[in-house]
C-alpha cells in the first residue's frame, strides 16, 4: 500500500458556520505532488464541495496562496513530500484575509489599495507616435526589474502583522509596485503617488518585520523596496526645507 | 445592491461584500501574534533593544554630568556600578545593544542598494563597512580606556 498523509484543511461555509472548522482528508503522499495535487485529489475524489482558487500550477498567476502550516505558500510550489515526517499538514485560507468559502479569501480590499498607488506609467506629456517607443536601457530596466516581477499572489499580506493589525495600511505588494513605477524612468506620476506612499497608511506604516520579502515566492523583496522608498521621501523633505524653491517634486522617489 | 450590503468598517473605501458575498470571516489578531512565531519575535525583540540604546545614553549623560561635578561624584557614580544588580543590568543591555546593532547593519543593504557601474553591488559589500567602521572605533575606544598612562 502507497504511503499516505493527513491534510488538516479549514472548511467554511458563510450560509452554515459561525467560524471555520479543520476537516482531515487521507491522500496519497506521491512524491511529485505539490499541495494543490492534494487538494485537486480531494476535490476530484473525495469531496467535491471543497473550494479553493488555483489556476496555473507553475507560479506564474498568483492564485494559489494559502497558509500551509501556518506559513504563506503558493501551493503549486510547495512539495507534499516537504511535509512527509508531518503528523498533518494544515492548509488554511491566507491569513488577515476575510474568508469567502473554505480556502478563498476577499481580494476586494487588496484591489482598491493596489489601484490607489497608481501602477501604471503616468506620463505628463504624451509624445505623439510617430517619434516611436520609450528606449530604456539595460541599467534603467535594472533599477526596477526586481520589482516587476511582483504577481499579486499576496502571500506578503498575509506576512505582514501590520496589514493584520491596522487594515488601512496600503500593505507590501502595492508599496512596491508603486516604486517599481516611481523607478521607472519612462513614468512621470512619482509625485501623483508621493500622497498615498509618503502617508502613515503608506511607508511609514511600516515596521520593517521583514517577513514579507522571506515569504516572496518571486523575489521581489518588497520590504527593500519599501525600506528605500522611505530613504528617498526622507531626503526628499530635507531638500524641501533647504531648497523650497528649486525643490522639483516631481523626481520625489526617483534616485 | 443596498447600501447595507456595501458598507463594512472592516475594509477600506469601496471595497465591500457583493450580494453574491453577504458574509464572510475575518478572524482578529491576537495581542499575543508576536509570540508565536520565531520571526516575529526577533522582531519585536529588535524593536524593544531601542529601551537599551536609550538606557546607554541615559547613563552617559549621568556620566558626563558626573565628570562635571568633579572626581567626587565620579567617584561615587563609578562605585553605584559596580554594584551586582547595575553589573547585571548593563550585561544584558549590552546583550541587547549587539543584537540591536548586528540586526540592523544586516538590514542596511536592503534599504540602500549601491549602485557601482549599473550594476548593485553584493549586500555584503554594503554591510562590511557598518562593521568595519564599527570595529574601529571600539578598537578606538577600547586602546583610549586601556592605555596606561
Amino acid at each position: 500500500m502507497a504511503e499516505k498523509i493527513v491534510l488538516e484543511i479549514a472548511r467554511y461555509a458563510p450560509d452554515r458556520d459561525e467560524v471555520p472548522s479543520f476537516q482531515k482528508f487521507e491522500v496519497p503522499l506521491r512524491k511529485e505532488w505539490v499541495v494543490l495535487d492534494a487538494l485537486n485529489y480531494i476535490k476530484d475524489k473525495v469531496d467535491g464541495t471543497l473550494t479553493y482558487r488555483w489556476s496555473c500550477r507553475m507560479g506564474i498567476c498568483g492564485s494559489c496562496g494559502m497558509m500551509v502550516n501556518g506559513e504563506p505558500k503558493l501551493t503549486c510550489a510547495t512539495f507534499l513530500s516537504s511535509y512527509g515526517n508531518n503528523a498533518a499538514v494544515r492548509v488554511e485560507p491566507l491569513r488577515y484575509f476575510p474568508v469567502v468559502r473554505d480556502l478563498v479569501t476577499a481580494l476586494s480590499d487588496f484591489l482598491v489599495k493596489l489601484q490607489k498607488v497608481k501602477p501604471w506609467l503616468i506620463r505628463k506629456d504624451q509624445p505623439p507616435l510617430s517619434e516611436g517607443e520609450f528606449l530604456q536601457t539595460p541599467e534603467q530596466l535594472d533599477l526596477y526589474k526586481q520589482f516587476s516581477m511582483c504577481i499579486n499572489c499576496t502571500l506578503c499580506y498575509a506576512a505582514c502583522p501590520v496589514v493584520g493589525l491596522d487594515q488601512e495600511f496600503v500593505g507590501p505588494a502595492a508599496l512596491a509596485l508603486a516604486q517599481r513605477y516611481n523607478l521607472d524612468n519612462r513614468d512621470q506620476g512619482s509625485a501623483e503617488r508621493l500622497a498615498t506612499l509618503a502617508h502613515p497608511d503608506g511607508i511609514w506604516g511600516c515596521t520593517f518585520v521583514g517577513e514579507c520579502t522571506r515569504v516572496c515566492p518571486k523575489h521581489v523583496d518588497p520590504a527593500g523596496a519599501i525600506q528605500q522608498y522611505k530613504l528617498t521621501a526622507a531626503l526628499d523633505w530635507v531638500k524641501s526645507f533647504i531648497l523650497p524653491r528649486g525643490h522639483n517634486p516631481h523626481q520625489a522617489g526617483r534616485p | 445592491m443596498t447600501d447595507e450590503t456595501m458598507t463594512d468598517p472592516t475594509m477600506t473605501d469601496q471595497a465591500a461584500r457583493s450580494e453574491f458575498h453577504p458574509r464572510w470571516y475575518r478572524e482578529r489578531v491576537s495581542t499575543w501574534w508576536w509570540l508565536g512565531e520565531w520571526h516575529y519575535l526577533k522582531f519585536i525583540l529588535r524593536e524593544l533593544t531601542s529601551i537599551s540604546v536609550a538606557w546607554f545614553v541615559v547613563l552617559t549623560l549621568f556620566q558626563l554630568r558626573a565628570l562635571l561635578r568633579g572626581p567626587e561624584h565620579y567617584a561615587r557614580f563609578a562605585s553605584r556600578l559596580e554594584s551586582p544588580f547595575m553589573i547585571a543590568l548593563n550585561a544584558i543591555a549590552f546583550c541587547f545593544v549587539m543584537f540591536h546593532t548586528i540586526t540592523w547593519f544586516n538590514l542596511a543593504p536592503r534599504a540602500m542598494p549601491v549602485r557601482m557601474g549599473g550594476k548593485r553591488i553584493p549586500e555584503f559589500l554594503v554591510a562590511a563597512p557598518n562593521y568595519g567602521l564599527w570595529i574601529a572605533v571600539s578598537a578606538f575606544v577600547g586602546w583610549l580606556i586601556l592605555r596606561t598612562p
